[in-house]
């Protein structure tokens, strides 16, 4: 009998902690399956943040640092800097990359560190209980914007990959949704390219994926699903950016 | 080696100021340097920072026979001034009876405290014996070590040949230049 | 052999020989900064801040040369991060800065202490609260010694007073660090930063022989090969953890307290008045207790060298029999705290404290132990 699928060797044997329909499980998985196809358990160092994901290493099957709030992006720079010849990639959500880590996020991709950044975005805080997110959608509804984001009074939602494109530092950049089986393969053959990139060399990398909450989106999770392909990609195109 | 260094007491404290440009930094740690080549023990504090870029300069350079406490000259024994602001500022800092050395073509001073009042017009001595308005302070530590007498100018010179080749020659002269002005 | 480049700071001692005595001016940025790489250090973030420039000058041209890494950072922030990524993969690394900066990077600091990661800050102390000035100061004692950041966890402070011992703090610096886990702070101040004094240049070899631990890092982050995977984090969610680790951190630090508290002490057996003074205060104190004993006065000095663990031994009746202690800051009352745990009411104590810019200064310390 010929096996045809199993658990990556990067993951864990592991009952997960996220809620039913979040994306982070097939994010994560999808990362653990291209370490192991490119062969670099053994070399991978994750950077995990703060937010939902925190405890990413409870699940991956490598060598972890968890960083503070934000400061993912410093902290492998730090890494890599030491150890160039292992992969080191960060793995953040809105919050964390794009609020209160902006500032590290702008200058690693503008070093043009040679690191591979794994951007969850779903448009709200989950950890801390559905607040309003740099990538919250105009009209979405938190519990800091009860009465939807107004952009007069809280802002657009923040279009970080396409402001990093902008940088020379940055190598590539693509933005892909959860949100369906052949999505999900093109968020893998996405990431596929961003570590390739790094173990040649190449530079800063970053996937954008855009990933259901379909707790604090107040959904249900095949609901969760069919918001991102009918309102979020409106506002996050998919697509490679750079 | 001490006995290359001549020092009155136990201790000689210098503040040197000026504008920034005037080479004052450096005046300050050629007597730093010479003290500690004497054998002696020696602190260097340069004013920093906001100071600096505010136009002003000066340092503080204490040289002990034995461990210097503050490196922070409160009273000093010498005060070498470059300008007239300077003259102004730090006067009061210099101790009664201490030696006040200015730069007579940019400060005039009509003082009593100090034992020993020595102006010397070290910008246009720099110029007519060394050809730079910028050797003046090499004109000055030459009229100060002529004064104390504390280290021979072949020290000072040896120093200088060390660091900065190019400006040797320049320099000598000024430092010679601002020995004989004391003669 | 030299091994040093002189006085990065001053153009003229660029490139400078060093005379027979291989002694070379030096300031304490400086031998910090060489001091660490002698120490073994091979990682360097910092972002400007005076009164501590000097020192990461020198790093961006001397670090290269030792085959390590120098970033300038985007702020104290992402500079405290990428110290704790570089140690979390097994490198000596640190970073510098002054006040302000140094509360900036307590986020970091704590999480260093909470992953039980070894890394060196140092602060070179200027005025504050606020923008302050940049004048040397001695009040970030507390945030120091105390924590600093948020939760239950200490630094090991070493607080040096001259250039040379700057330069050899480093050494111990690293080694306590990596000894217990923990960040290490050399606590210093702008003055001493700024001042340069003759700097005996050593062997290194011999040097770091002596004062230079190898430890093992069986923790450290370099990819799971031959091993299970490493997880550096501070993050403990489930019902006990955290408390469990919190214990495991006391016991750690009371180790410390017990084995690591060192200070200088200077003609204490007979004082009648000892000083008590930290960093560039404890030069300046030593002075006084020079002048005062040449009076006639029984006067002492206590230096602590180590702020925390803060060395109470210092003040038992069999090390110092004196009634009265006087301390000296530059700052309003921080160690003075500390002095009065120690003394626990047995003696009387006194204290003469400025800050913002100025300090106390020679002729008022002794004319104030003059009344004691």
């Amino acid at each position: 009998m010929k096996k045809i699928f199993s658990r990556p060797e990067s993951l864990r044997d592991a009952a997960t902690h996220y809620c039913p329909g979040c994306g982070h499980g097939i994010a994560h998985r999808l990362v653990a399956e291209v370490i192991d196809l490119l062969g670099v358990r053994e070399k991978v160092i994750a950077v995990a943040p703060v937010g939902c994901a925190v405890v990413a290493y409870d699940y991956w099957d490598f060598d972890c640092c968890e960083a503070a709030h934000g400061r993912a992006l410093a902290v492998a720079t730090g890494i890599k800097r030491c150890r160039p010849d292992r992969v080191v990639f960060t793995y953040q959500g809105d919050g964390d990359l794009a609020a209160i880590g902006t500032n590290e996020t702008i200058h690693a991709a503008n070093r043009g560190e040679n690191l591979t950044v794994v951007f969850v975005n779903n448009a709200i805080y989950g950890m801390t209980g559905g607040q309003m997110a740099p990538t919250t959608l105009i009209g979405q509804v938190t519990s800091t914007t009860p009465g939807g984001r107004q952009a007069e009074l809280q802002g657009y939602p923040l279009k970080i990959s396409e402001m990093l494109a902008m940088l020379p530092g940055v190598k590539y950049v693509e933005r892909r949704g959860l949100f369906c089986p052949q999505e999900i393969i093109k968020a893998k053959a996405a990431l596929h390219l961003a570590f390739d990139n790094q173990i040649r060399g190449g530079g800063f990398s970053l996937v954008e994926l855009l990933s259901p909450c379909p707790t604090y989106w107040g959904m249900s999770p095949a609901a969760a699903m069919d918001w991102i392909r009918d309102t979020m990609v409106k506002e996050f195109p998919l697509g490679r950016i750079k | 080696m001490v006995k290359s260094a001549n020092i009155l007491g136990q201790e000689e404290k210098i503040i040197a100021a000026g504008s920034g440009g005037q080479g004052i930094m450096l005046l300050g740690k050629l007597l730093a340097e010479a003290g500690m080549r004497a054998g002696l023990r020696v602190t260097w504090l340069p004013s920093y920072g906001a100071e600096v870029r505010g136009g002003t300069a000066n340092c503080m350079v204490v040289i002990s026979k034995s461990e210097p406490g503050s490196p922070y000259v409160e009273k000093a024994d010498t005060l070498i001034v470059m300008n007239q602001p300077s003259l102004g500022r730090f006067l009061p800092r210099l101790r009664q009876g201490g030696l006040l050395l200015y730069n007579s073509s940019l400060a005039q001073a009509s003082v009593k405290t100090a034992l020993d009042v020595r102006g010397y017009p070290f910008t246009e001595t720099a110029a007519a014996a060394a050809g730079s308005l910028k050797a003046a302070n090499m004109v000055a530590l030459g009229a100060y070590i002529a004064v104390k007498k504390m280290f021979p100018a072949e020290k000072i010179l040896e120093i200088i040949q060390e660091q900065k080749r190019e400006l040797l020659e320049m320099n000598r002269k000024a430092l010679l230049a601002g020995i004989a002005l004391v003669k | 052999m030299l091994f040093l480049r002189p006085g990065l700071s001053g153009m003229l001692y660029r490139g400078a020989k060093v005379n027979k005595e291989k002694k070379i001016l030096l300031s304490g940025n400086e031998a910090i900064a060489e001091g660490s790489i002698q120490a073994g250090c091979r990682f360097y973030a910092g972002y400007p801040i005076t009164p501590q420039n000097e020192l990461t000058a020198y790093m961006a041209r001397r670090m290269p040369e030792a085959g390590g890494v120098f970033i300038q950072a985007e702020s104290e922030i992402a500079a405290i991060n990428m110290v704790l990524g570089a140690a979390a993969s097994g490198i000596r690394a640190m970073t510098s800065s002054s006040s302000p900066g140094i509360s900036l990077k307590q986020e970091g600091i704590s999480y260093l202490a909470g992953a039980e990661l070894p890394a060196v800050i140092v602060n070179m102390m200027r005025g504050g609260p606020g923008l302050g000035n940049i004048m040397s100061s001695q009040s970030d004692y507390f945030q120091a010694t105390k924590g600093g950041g948020h939760g239950d966890y200490h630094c090991l402070v070493l607080a040096p007073s001259r250039v040379q011992e700057s330069f050899d703090a480093m050494f111990s610096a690293f080694s306590l660090a990596e000894k217990y886990r923990v960040p290490s702070i050399i606590l210093g101040d702008g003055m001493l930063g700024q001042v340069m004094e003759p700097f005996s240049v050593r062997d290194p070899a011999a040097f770091a022989g002596e004062k230079t631990v190898k430890v093992p890092k069986p923790w450290a982050l370099t990819g799971c090969a031959g091993r299970g995977p490493n997880v550096v984090k501070s993050f403990y969610l489930r019902d006990g953890d955290l408390e469990d680790f919190n214990l495991r951190l006391q016991k750690k630090y009371a180790v410390i307290l017990k084995k690591e508290a060192r200070y200088e002490g200077t003609m204490l057996k007979d004082a009648d008045l000892v000083l008590v003074a930290y960093g560039t205060m404890a030069r300046i104190c030593s002075a006084v207790v020079r002048r005062l004993r040449k009076e006639g006065k029984k006067a002492g000095l206590i230096r602590p060298v180590t702020l925390w663990p803060f060395p109470v031994q210092a003040f038992l009746p069999k090390a110092s029999p004196a009634r009265t202690f006087l301390v000296v800051e530059m700052s309003y009352g921080q160690m003075l705290e500390d002095v009065k745990l120690a003394l626990n009411g047995r003696a009387q104590v006194s204290f003469i404290g400025r800050a913002g810019g100025g300090f106390p200064l020679e002729e008022v310390i002794a004319a104030e132990a003059r009344k004691l």
